[in-house]
């Protein structure tokens, strides 16, 4: 070990004079550019904390406010305001007016489709897909089935209190679990599977389907009519359009009929401004298959 | 070095193990029969099992006379520390590729495997990288280091044993804990309240032995490595223990409640998960750059000035930066400036270390050409340079409010642990296996030239595709029509990020596939085999490999 400083003959400065495990140490100064921007950085670092909020106070003092008098907070209110006062005008125009004027009004409509296109993706993409594709167990809004009607007031009343929400003028219909609760037995639930199959244009039993028949006139006919097109009034689908919301295999026809389905959406009544509501309304009316 | 005998029977180092081992098996058993919890009862069988394990490996070990010659270094510790290191750096990348494809692909999270969803891999992936293969490697090093430039012998005799299979006990506990659904729900310091108190124990022990050790030095002063490291284990000593305090339900049962609520709960997590980073990925990490850069290039550090002004720069400012992490929340808008100003002002202090590494080269430049090993070492220092000059940037309020929660921050964590934390490990690694092995040199350098450039181009498919994602992203989000509606919807942005999410997985399965031709590459070094057709010229001879004494 030495604890001499020896000249580097690469660099021309002198060594520590330690030694660690045959490592040493160059005795250079600090680079200047480094040391003049970390003095920067502090000096700027000062300058700033004098302009903005940047110290705490004594208890009851409340915190150093910066010369600027800078709040996030106080600006995001602001833009909030803002943005309200802005959109208000056409906001007020949309509740005021009937949702059949609203899409003839060119610009009530535009306003109206950008702010349903908006929340549709927030609030309603998640179950119904983007653009109202939908998925099992979630209606497609882009097609002409309808199980509550498709008509601007219709869809209005659905997206305000939903279904089987729990509110009370939501829809609501229940269709019985005839497996579940016994009230058909294993072998007339699989008849009507082939029956339901055969309405929809499947490939089927037709013998199990015939016996399936009478069934069909007594147990499911009051909803669903009985040539199978189903009842808007409760919600009934219809059976012979071979569109299926749970899927139209006979797996999960058979799971319908045991079961049961009981699918809820929710009431946006507290969660959505009245004139969200609305443009949701003339937005999902316009995706496709709107009456 | 002063002479001394090998040991014969029992020290005091053994018996006192011997003691706490047998106390620990009988709270052991006792627990786990007291428990109800079938999580806990899984846990406290894991512990006992491994108590009683470690005290039938003391009996057959330390009976017979445990190695314990002053006047050797201890280079078992070393040699299983590195295989520990790479063992868990290769679990680490694979759970990490998973998840990665799991973003890429969400059907891979498959339903009724649910503790196989990215929700329980994503811990696995961090603490394996973070604390697996990251702690590892830094006791490895630290161990080595600490020996050999105080020229001393590591003190505690077995307790150095009892802190490394101590530490992969916690490591086992805590990855086992997320699988199950046992969490705190803490980033970075998820293990429930047992585990951290383990934790707790073992790392008092590590830095008992490595002050020990210093203690013990026969140098008049203490290297620049050693100072980073102790202030790696000091800080962290302090962060776990703070941030982890916590209210267990029952000692019987996993779940505890946190001392802090509300936003001195946030504020508590984030000083802590900042200096995570600050004091585990690169106090700790500038440790292994300060001894083995100049240990490879074979010159001496740059600065020593800028050695000791840099370390306490770095040391006083990095514990005041985490606010950064809380812009626009809850936190007192004074808080976050705080936060902010000296995130900025740690951006020349970090530099030192950089400085410091790469102009030591200056002499030496050539290396880089003919040995890859130093090239890695010196990429990971201009990765550590490009990462700690992205951090400053993005803590600068206003870029936050565009980067903050996007691929943005995931690519800059990346870009520092996968650059800056893996290649100095990867370098430090190639450089200790022939030195404590008594090899003439690695089996392969061709090698090396595979890992190096596979791995750096997965870094580079990583770092730009999450730039590019994350810019988006944010764009996406704050994007407004005439009538000041949101453009996109969420699940819009986070379709277009697939394109993304596949390459950077890409990214992560190349550096996944360099850490596996390293494993190879150290497997045949270990083995004592030397591959005969080589383009790479061998390197210069190491002074190291002769042994210190």
């Amino acid at each position: 070990m030495t604890d001499k400083p020896e000249l580097d003959g690469h660099s021309g400065v002198f060594t520590t004079g330690h030694e660690w495990d045959g490592i040493r140490e160059l005795n250079t100064p600090l680079p200047k550019w480094w040391l003049y921007i970390n003095y920067i950085s502090i000096i700027w670092a000062i300058i700033y904390c004098i302009f903005m909020p940047s110290w705490p106070g004594l208890p009851g003092m409340g915190y150093f406010k910066g010369l600027r008098h800078h709040s996030e907070r106080a600006n995001v209110a602001v833009a909030l305001d803002k943005l309200q006062a802005a959109r208000a005008a056409n906001a007020q125009s949309l509740t005021s007016v009937s949702l059949d004027q609203v899409e003839n009004d060119p610009d009530l409509l535009t306003f109206a489709m950008a702010a349903g296109r908006s929340a549709f993706g927030d609030n309603c993409a998640t179950c119904h897909g983007s653009n109202g594709i939908g998925s099992i167990g979630f209606p497609a809004l882009n097609d002409d089935v309808w199980l509550w009607g498709g008509n601007l007031d219709e869809i209005k009343q659905t997206i305000t209190y939903g279904i089987r929400s729990g509110h009370d003028e939501a829809h609501f219909s229940q269709m019985p679990a005839f497996g579940r609760d016994e009230l058909l037995s294993v072998s007339e639930i699989s008849d009507l599977t082939e029956l339901v199959l055969a309405m929809g244009g499947s490939d089927h039993d037709q013998s199990a389907a015939t016996r399936a028949t009478v069934n069909f006139d007594e147990q499911c006919s009051i909803c669903h009519a009985e040539d199978g097109t189903g009842d808007r009034y409760q919600g009934a689908p219809n059976l012979i359009d071979s569109e299926w919301l749970y899927g139209g295999s006979r797996r999960a026809i058979t799971e319908t009929i045991t079961n049961s389905r009981f699918g809820i959406m929710p009431t946006w009544e507290q969660r959505l401004q009245p004139w969200t509501i609305d443009s949701l309304a003339v937005y999902v009316h316009s995706l496709g298959g709107g009456e | 070095m002063e002479k001394s005998m090998p040991r014969k029977g029992m020290g005091l180092d053994v018996l006192t193990l011997a003691v706490v081992l047998i106390v620990l098996s009988v709270l052991g058993l006792l627990w786990s029969a007291g428990t109800q919890d079938p999580l806990l009862q899984i846990h406290t069988w894991i512990m006992t099992g491994a108590f009683v394990l470690g005290l039938i490996a003391l009996a057959m070990k330390g009976f017979a006379g445990l190695d314990n010659d002053q006047s050797r270094y201890n280079e078992g510790i070393i040699k299983a520390g590195i295989i520990a290191t790479m063992f868990w750096g290769i679990v680490g990348f694979l759970v990490g590729v998973i998840i990665a494809f799991q973003l890429a692909f969400p059907a891979l999270n498959i339903e009724g495997i649910g503790w196989l969803n990215f929700g329980r891999l994503r811990p696995i992936h961090t603490s394996a990288v973070i604390f697996a293969f990251g702690g590892n490697a830094l006791m490895v090093t630290s161990f080595y280091v600490v020996q050999r430039t105080n020229r001393a012998r590591l003190a505690g005799g077995v307790w150095t044993w009892f802190v490394f299979w101590g530490y992969q006990l916690f490591i086992l506990l805590a990855a086992s804990g997320y699988i199950m659904g046992v969490t705190q729900s803490r980033e970075y310091a998820e293990p429930e309240w047992y585990v951290d108190i383990w934790l707790t124990v073992v790392w008092v022990s590590y830095l008992l032995v490595f002050l020990g050790t210093l203690m013990k030095r026969k140098q008049a002063h203490i290297y620049v490595a050693n100072w980073f490291y102790l202030a790696f284990i000091v800080t962290v000593a302090m962060l776990h223990i703070v941030n982890n305090l916590a209210m267990p339900v029952t000692l019987y049962g996993i779940k505890s409640y946190s001392a802090f609520s509300g936003v001195q709960d946030a504020l508590t997590q984030w000083w802590y998960g900042h200096n995570a980073v600050g004091f585990f990925l690169t106090a700790g990490f500038l440790g292994i750059m300060y001894y083995f850069v100049p240990k490879r290039a074979e010159r001496p550090i740059y600065s020593y000035r800028l050695s000791i002004i840099h370390f306490w720069a770095l040391i006083f400012t990095y514990i005041w930066a985490g606010p950064h992490h809380l812009h626009y929340t809850a936190l007192p808008e004074w808080t976050q400036t705080l936060g902010m100003v000296f995130s900025i002002v740690l951006w020349m202090p970090s530099w030192g270390g950089m400085i410091n590494g790469l102009m030591t080269l200056s002499g030496a430049w050539d290396k880089l050409r003919t040995d890859p090993v130093m090239r890695m070492l010196v990429v990971s220092v201009a990765f550590y340079g490009m990462s700690t000059f992205e951090g400053p940037v993005m803590a600068i309020r206003s870029v936050n409010s565009l980067s903050h929660y996007t691929d943005w921050t995931i690519g800059h964590v990346h870009s520092g642990t996968l650059g800056w934390v893996g290649f100095v490990t990867f370098g430090a690694i190639y450089c200790l296996v022939p030195w404590v092995w008594k090899r003439k040199r690695l089996y392969s350098n061709d090698m090396v030239e595979w890992h190096f450039w596979i791995a750096t181009i997965g870094i580079v498919f990583y770092i730009t595709s999450m730039w590019v994602s994350g810019i988006m992203q944010g764009l996406m989000w704050r994007a407004y029509n005439s009538f000041g509606f949101l453009e996109y919807s969420f699940v819009e942005t986070v379709e277009a990020m697939h394109p993304y999410y596949i390459i950077r997985a890409t990214g992560g399965l190349l550096y996944l596939t360099g850490a596996l031709i390293m494993a190879y590459n150290i497997w045949r070094t270990i083995r004592g085999d030397v591959r005969k057709v080589e383009s790479v010229p061998e390197a210069e001879p190491l002074a190291a490999a002769i042994p210190a004494e």
